[in-house]
């Protein structure tokens, strides 16, 4: 991770495999959330696996898009576009399950 | 909506019936060359029937065998798991991986780990596995089990989708593909993914039978080609998994003329004075402790002393037991064992299932390459299966040997003592020559007699030999036909004797005779003689008598003569008075 991350609460990573709608709509949904749930304490990186495709293996990759939540640990994976707002911030432990 | 992978073209067309070999000893006999090349086959079974050995045996053995690379995607144990769950069997999972021979992707899923929101695919999974593939060019894939997708995520709608396309993708990809799957109830796979993989189905069983564990492979479906539909035993063990395709359903083997000595030359003898022919099955049957044993070591001990090797299968004594006993009737049977030309195997029938047996048995002839097998006694083969079961398993068994040319004994126990009677496991009418060891009880002793009930293709003796066990070794002795019948043991030593003293007398008498008459002879000679000299002084005597009268003629003439010369001087008349005077 580069070093300005170390400041950063959440390191987020989105894994997707080409800009297909289903990337898009997870990647926008995900930084409109982290905007505002997580303003200035979040670092996202974006892995296309048709660029990078020895990387899936790693965070145990099988569905796109996947969003890893790399920190705070532990290890959140949440699949899908992402559409549902309250699911993803209860999967990355950003608000508490009701 | 997002493309697959890039695929790799020069794969996609593929002959109809083109296939790969798996290298699983059997598997490739029974689908007539192995799976479909190119295409997907399903494997589907209960938990611990082998589902994961076999995917994994079919891509070591494609690696290390036919040079084939193959990528093993695991869903269920993590890859350092695997490397030593089949390290038992010689597997070295490590260094293929090293060797880039083949690859192992262990895909986790937790379902706590994981939250679904939206819509997604598999993508990933597809880019794992493609990036795997072309990372070793891989030709072969096994996906294990991939129903654990299934229980890792919630959205099945998708799920169905992408396995669709999964399938589909791995066609064109063109790598020939086994998929594990759990049996569902009533169904195949408990997510009927039979539904997708249409080529080939092969089901395997685990069953428990009388506490006897055998598992079963069968080929539930494989389209475009014949294949053997029966369930076929297969076997687990440290050379990873046999497949017993023994049953042959032809009968066109190849026979030979050649002959093996039984080792005993009297019984060759009986046998058109040859012995049996080579690859031929021998039974041999009897009551307890009648020298079947004795008989199947000695057949052992001829076949290694000709310098060929012999596998003894033991169910009943141990090989120690068996060495131990043999040195009793002279047969040294340790020589062997330790030249290897001699192996025993022994093994309580109730080890495992008759199929098991079957499948060890065909590995170890097959390993060795014996030109003769012993198995002794097949009787207790009974206790782990029906009669029929035996005797299926005993075909099958003949018919292999038949095919390699081996020349079987099978000693069995018969509990009867009918002279017509059947073996308890009906294999008499499958093998080719029988030989039956019975007691003969007579005269408070017990006897063996022996006789072969039937050889095929040969003359053979119809006589019943008494069969003699000494500590010089085995024997087969003529019975004695006597006017009271047949005789064996020591009436037959007694009436050998009875016979011996009256020779004698006979010779006694004989001479006896002669001498009489010669002494008749003596006194008849004696007797003439003394005729002879008797009649010779009669003779004599007569001649004496006849000679005085001839003197007392002679002397009366001349007298007479005198007389009258003296008359005839005076008168004639005083002739006739000195005539009268004289009277």
């Amino acid at each position: 991770m580069s070093p300005k991350s170390e400041a950063k609460k959440y390191e987020l990573r989105l894994y997707i495999a080409g800009k297909t709608a289903k990337s898009i709509t997870a990647l926008t949904n995900l930084k409109k959330y982290c905007e505002e749930h997580l303003k200035g304490q979040y670092v996202i990186e974006v892995i296309d696996l048709l660029v990078q495709p020895q990387l899936a293996e790693g965070d145990q990759i099988f569905a796109i898009p996947t969003l890893v939540r790399k920190v705070p640990e532990p290890i959140r994976k949440i699949i899908g576009d992402l559409s549902n707002e309250e699911k993803v911030l209860v999967g990355l432990n950003i608000r508490p399950a009701k | 909506m997002s493309k697959a992978p890039k695929k790799d073209k020069a794969h996609v067309q593929h002959p109809a019936l083109a296939k790969t070999p798996t290298g699983i000893t059997g598997l490739d006999e029974i689908t007539g060359g192995g799976l479909p090349l190119g295409r997907p086959t399903l494997v589907c079974g209960d938990a611990g029937c082998g589902k994961t050995l076999m995917s994994i045996e079919f891509i070591v053995r494609g690696a290390t065998e036919f040079n084939e690379p193959g990528v093993f995607m695991a869903f269920e144990e993590k890859a350092d798991e695997l490397a030593s769950n089949v390290a038992s069997l010689g597997f070295d999972l490590d260094k293929l991986q090293a060797q880039k021979k083949i690859k192992i992707d262990h895909v986790h899923i937790d379902r706590t780990e994981i939250e679904e929101t939206g819509e997604y695919d598999l993508d990933g999974l597809f880019i794992r596995l493609n990036y795997a593939i072309d990372s070793i060019g891989a030709k072969r894939v096994a996906l294990d089990t991939l129903e654990n997708l299934f229980s890792g995520l919630n959205n099945q709608a998708v799920l169905r989708a992408e396995l669709r396309r999964l399938f589909h993708w791995l066609k064109e990809k063109g790598v020939t593909a086994i998929i594990t799957g759990e049996r569902g109830e009533g169904k195949l796979t408990r997510q009927g993914l039979e539904e997708y993989v249409s080529d080939c189905v092969i089901l395997l069983d685990h069953r428990v039978i009388n506490q006897i564990s055998t598992r079963r492979l069968r080929i539930v479906k494989y389209r475009g080609t014949v294949h053997g539909t029966n369930e076929y035993p297969f076997l687990i063990d440290e050379d990873g998994i046999s497949v017993l395709p023994v049953t042959s359903l032809k009968l066109e083997k190849a026979v030979s003329s050649d002959r093996v000595s039984s080792g005993i030359p009297a019984l060759d003898k009986m046998l058109d004075g040859r012995g049996f022919f080579k690859g031929s099955s021998v039974l041999v049957s009897g009551t307890a402790g009648t020298g079947k044993t004795s008989l199947a070591a000695y057949f052992a001990n001829e076949t290694c002393r000709q310098g060929k090797r012999c596998i003894y299968f033991a169910f009943e004594e141990s090989p120690r037991q068996i060495i131990r006993n043999m040195h009793s009737i002279g047969v040294d049977l340790q020589q062997y064992v330790d030249k290897d030309s001699l192996r025993f195997f022994a093994s309580r029938p109730t080890l495992y299932g008759l199929e098991m047996h079957l499948v060890t048995m065909y590995k170890m002839i097959k390993q060795f390459k014996p030109q003769s097998v012993i198995l002794d006694p097949i009787t207790n083969l009974i206790t782990v299966g029906s009669v029929g079961e035996v005797k299926a398993m005993l075909i099958r068994l003949i018919d292999f040997l038949q095919e390699e040319q081996i020349t079987v004994m099978f000693t069995a126990l018969s509990l009867n003592n009918v002279v017509s009677e059947q073996t308890d496991e009906g294999v008499s009418s499958l093998v080719d020559a029988w030989l039956l060891v019975r007691d003969i009880e007579n005269n408070g002793e017990r006897n063996r007699g022996m006789y072969i009930m039937k050889s095929r293709g040969m003359k053979h003796s119809n006589q019943v030999r008494e069969f003699v066990i000494t500590d010089k070794g085995l024997d087969l002795v003529e019975v004695y036909l006597g006017p009271e019948g047949v005789l064996t043991g020591s009436a037959r030593e007694a009436q050998i004797l009875h016979e011996q003293t009256g020779e004698v007398l006979r010779d006694y008498a004989a001479g006896r005779k002669d001498r009489e008459i010669i002494r008749k002879r003596k006194v008849l000679e004696a007797k003439i003689s003394s005729l002879q000299t008797e009649f010779e002084s009669v003779e004599e005597e007569l001649n004496k008598t006849y000679q005085e009268e001839e003197l007392v003629k002679q002397v009366a003439d001349k007298t007479r003569k005198e007389i009258t010369q003296l008359r005839r001087g005076s008168d004639g008349n005083d002739t006739v008075d000195n005539k009268k005077g004289k009277k």
